[in-house]
């Protein structure tokens, strides 16, 4: 099957037509005439190369009532991703080539996307002994982001070799800032709301204190460092110090904490719940700021799906979580392309270019471009919808946008030249 | 909307009630007033000053009966007023209850209750400025400053000097 | 208003009604009145996650008082302790029909998910949640301090109140300070800066670490209580040391100007954050607290039932 896309807008402005043929990008003109592709009028629309998320909990193996790697898959496809990196902290946790080979298959099987599975760093994310990190590298998984998220490595020691050992074939490592000894049964930001909820504080502090000691080991021992989920003012600064330094250092924001503050836990309501947490106005335009400038180089999900019955409770007991797949790219354009923060390409590159080179998915996060593996999206910049917790494609319903009127709506998602995501415009509307 | 009783109707309306409260009770001993609030507390004070300045002084006070209503929940909450009973107390004593308008007779029904949790009465007695008809319960007033019937979609007002600024009972028709 | 959730739900006249309301309900009681028919018919369950007699049978007593029905439901230890089951429990009262729900519960916020949730119709109020509120004991300790101090109309304006010890984790503070300043009360927090929140400079307060300099300028000292499990969170290196510097002892209490009272919510630990001769003494008013906390339940449970419809 093949698609001829007419007069789409790419990031940079110029309108073309994509013709789409054998899995490829076949050719990128203006006006192509050819007879037997199916045509996909596309004015009005913007052609981005498919999103790429470097941070999604997939559920599977072991929580499947809240996610399974097909339901998360189709939620991709909607929200415009074409590959996904699943998370290591499922039961049994992927800490073994075993486990991270299954949950690639099961991407391979859903068929609608990449699901690349990462490693944990150490066995059973427990932070003590280093999990089989080269054997989960040479799978047939090829895994090269490793992480324990969810969890911080916290040990000083265990995160230097961890980085050390990741050197030998061009890996990195992801960390979860979070400075346990400070975040002792942390319910959100410490500051101003936690003093009037009396919900126990998380300072930004036990982010940024592990930041700035994983800086300096990546600078020590010569390594990759990914710092996940940048929530704080204070961990924009160090990251910038950082690479003005020439540390390699790359960071993720969440849509999450650049739209929504820790005033929204004002309620209670624990759909607000998240690791980690929502901060202050002043932390959301730091990190604006910081995708902005390029300090931050990409946004990342952090989806993670939970059942209703470990949100509709007290917030004490809540699970920590967010849906976003399917709304990423309406927060992004709602929060920085319409802020004129952030133009179409940049965009482009923090949600796909970067995201790709940074993992090494060689298929994806490539400019729409003649001969490059066809994963691309249109997406309706003009159209508005409403989140509606009910209609996810996700198995959960813990979006926190849920009642919000959200603009741009990806219309079609290509997954290596197959449509496997349309809407119909008129619907959209 | 109609003015039915004028500030010297209603001070002739008490004078009266006090001539017969004497009258009927020989006197004023072992006799007490207790008002009920809002408008009767205030009326049962000037009962008291004009028997007073007849017959010397006598014991007044107040009775609030809300929280022995019983029709709490057809109502919005309302705000208790005080109730404050003479020092020599109820028991074995005359008491005259004195109210307003008398209407349904549910509010004298809940003060009858509430003073049965105070104490035990020799008698009970009832004056009323206004008294509207339309009974739902076995109650009449012992003195009553002037009948005026009425539909039961019409209402009655009130007005007395220290709350409203003025005197006078006006009633007014179904909206 | 349809719950009592917080202070903030409500307004100074509210608050002043309430007040109001309770003490003509004491003149009520004294005048012979036990027990009065106004909420016969009216159920109102007591659901007590944690362990709290004295706030159970306040509420009790005031329930009762007013000839409601009550129900305690001792949710403690039991499989209902947390998460789901707060919603089936829920669930469950409003199948019973209850009108009024009393919910003291170990996480801030319990009170008011349950009357947001949809889960029940009943009206709720929160005898403590967490380390969020306990508006009612906030009510009655305005109650105990207009009584003792002669302040008929509820304003407090020109008061000086010190809250002492762990603000950090207290309910009783939280819920005071915002009465008191509604009322129009200056209010000071005095403990030790671990055990003051990060955030406290939006509460409009002033905080002082140091007793001494603070109590004999002070129309209320009020003490809370340290919770045992403290000791071992690194927030003062000992309970000697915390009593030392923070405990109302005699020296502080004599200290203290001449019309000044000392309160403090109970259970008290003698010899640590208050000594003996304190809670003892001719300025303590704590058993006050206790007598006038069933007034002023009474008052709020009239206020939430008696009427068909909010106000």
């Amino acid at each position: 099957m093949s698609y001829l896309i007419k007069a789409a807008t790419l990031s940079d402005g110029a309108v073309v037509d994509i013709l789409i043929a054998d899995g490829k990008i076949a050719r990128v003109a203006p006006d192509i005439q050819e007879s037997n592709s199916q045509i996909i009028e596309a004015s009005g629309l913007r052609a981005l190369s498919g999103l790429v998320d470097l941070h999604t909990h997939l559920r599977e193996p072991g929580r499947e009532d809240s996610e399974t790697i097909a339901s998360g898959s189709l939620a991709a496809v909607r929200g415009g991703y074409t590959a996904l990196s699943a998370m290591a902290n499922t039961s049994p946790v992927a800490d073994t080539a075993g486990v991270v080979e299954q949950v690639f298959r099961l991407g391979q099987a859903a068929g609608l996307c990449d699901v690349f599975p990462i490693g944990a760093v150490t066995q059973g994310l427990l932070g003590e002994q280093l999990a089989e990190i080269g054997a989960m590298a040479t799978s047939s998984a090829k895994v090269r982001i490793f992480s324990d998220d969810g969890k911080c490595v916290s040990n000083a020691l265990v995160m230097r070799r961890a980085l050390e050992y990741v050197k030998s074939f061009n890996g990195i490592i992801a960390q979860h800032a979070q400075e346990p000894t400070l975040t002792v049964d942390a319910q959100m930001n410490e500051g101003e709301i936690s003093s009037q909820l009396g919900l126990k504080g998380w300072p930004a502090i036990a982010e940024e204190a592990i930041i700035a000691r994983d800086i300096l080991l990546a600078e020590h021992v010569g390594s990759r460092l990914h710092i996940c989920h940048l929530t704080t003012a204070g961990g924009v600064e160090l990251v910038r110090w950082a690479k003005s330094r020439g540390i390699n250092v790359t960071a993720e924001v969440t849509p999450h904490h650049l739209l929504l503050t820790d005033e929204s836990v004002l309620g209670y309501d624990a759909v607000f719940k998240v690791n980690p947490p929502l901060r202050t106005e002043a932390d959301v335009h730091a990190l604006r700021a910081g995708l902005a400038d390029g300090t931050i180089d990409i946004v990342a999900t952090d989806h993670a799906p939970h059942p209703s019955e470990d949100k509709d409770c007290e917030w004490q007991a809540a699970a920590f979580g967010m849906l976003g797949l399917e709304t990423a790219l309406s927060v992004l354009v709602s929060t920085m392309v319409e802020t004129q923060m952030l133009d179409w390409a940049h965009l482009e590159r923090v949600m796909s270019h970067n995201p790709a080179r940074i993992a090494g998915y060689e298929s994806h996060g490539h400019p729409i471009s003649e001969g490059k593996t066809a994963n691309l999206i249109l997406v309706d910049p003009s159209a508005k919808r409403v989140i509606d917790r009910n209609k996810m494609a996700s198995k959960s319903r813990n979006t926190p946008y849920d009642g919000l009127t959200l603009p741009a709506v990806v219309t079609h998602t290509f997954f290596n030249g197959a449509l496997v995501h349309e809407v119909d415009r008129g619907a959209a509307k | 909307m109609s003015r039915i009783l004028d500030s010297g109707d209603i001070d002739r309306a008490l004078k009266r009630i006090a001539h017969e409260i004497i009258e009927r009770n020989q006197g004023i001993s072992d006799l007490l007033l207790l008002g009920i609030p809002t408008r009767g507390a205030i009326l049962s004070e000037r009962l008291a000053r004009v028997i007073s300045s007849i017959e010397g002084g006598i014991p007044s006070g107040t009775l609030d009966v809300t929280l022995h209503r019983d029709d709490l929940r057809l109502r919005p909450p309302r705000p208790l007023s005080p109730t404050s009973i003479p020092s020599i107390g109820i028991e074995g004593k005359i008491v005259v209850l004195v109210d307003d308008v008398l209407y349904s007779g549910r509010t004298i029904r809940a003060a009858l209750d509430a003073l049965g949790e105070i104490g035990r009465p020799k008698s009970v007695q009832l004056a009323v400025l206004v008294d509207r008809g339309h009974r739902e319960l076995p109650i009449r007033a012992d003195f009553v400053g002037k009948n005026i019937p009425t539909s039961a979609s019409e209402k009655v007002s009130v007005l007395l000097q220290e709350i409203d600024g003025q005197d006078g009972v006006d009633i007014e028709a179904a909206k | 208003m349809n719950h009592l959730l917080s202070v903030n739900d409500l307004s100074k006249e509210a608050a002043i009604s309430l007040l109001t309301t309770a003490r003509e309900l004491g003149v009520v009681s004294e005048g012979g009145h036990k027990k009065l028919p106004t909420l016969r018919g009216r159920s109102v369950v007591n659901l007590f996650f944690e362990d709290s007699t004295r706030t159970r049978i306040s509420f009790e007593s005031a329930a009762k008082r007013l000839s409601a029905d009550v129900i305690n439901f001792s949710a403690k230890g039991s499989s209902v302790s947390k998460g789901e089951s707060l919603k089936d429990t829920a669930q469950t009262l409003q199948a019973m029909g209850a009108d009024a729900v009393v919910i003291r519960h170990g996480a801030s916020g319990a009170a008011q998910r349950l009357a947001d949730s949809g889960w029940i119709s009943a009206s709720v109020i929160n005898a403590g949640d967490g380390t969020h509120e306990h508006p009612t004991q906030a009510l009655l300790d305005a109650f105990t301090i207009a009584e003792k101090l002669e302040i008929s109309n509820f304003e407090f304006t020109g008061l000086r109140v010190g809250i002492v010890g762990d603000i950090l984790h207290s309910r009783v503070a939280r819920s005071n300070v915002l009465l008191l300043q509604k009322l129009g009360a200056q209010v000071t927090l005095i403990a030790p800066p671990t055990l003051i929140p990060v955030g406290v400079h939006s509460w409009g307060v002033d905080v002082n670490f140091d007793f001494d300099s603070a109590v004999g300028n002070l129309d209320v000292v009020m003490m809370l209580r340290i919770q045992s499990e403290r000791m071992n969170e690194l927030f003062f290196p000992s309970a000697r040391e915390y009593s030392r510097s923070y405990g109302l002892d005699k020296l502080r209490l004599d200290r203290m100007t001449a019309r000044s009272i000392v309160m403090h919510p109970g259970p008290m630990n003698r010899g640590l954050e208050i000594s003996a001769d304190s809670a003892d003494s001719q300025k303590s008013v704590v058993l006050s607290q206790v007598k006038n906390g069933v007034l002023v339940r009474m008052a709020v449970l009239y206020q939430l039932l008696s009427g068909a419809s909010s106000l």
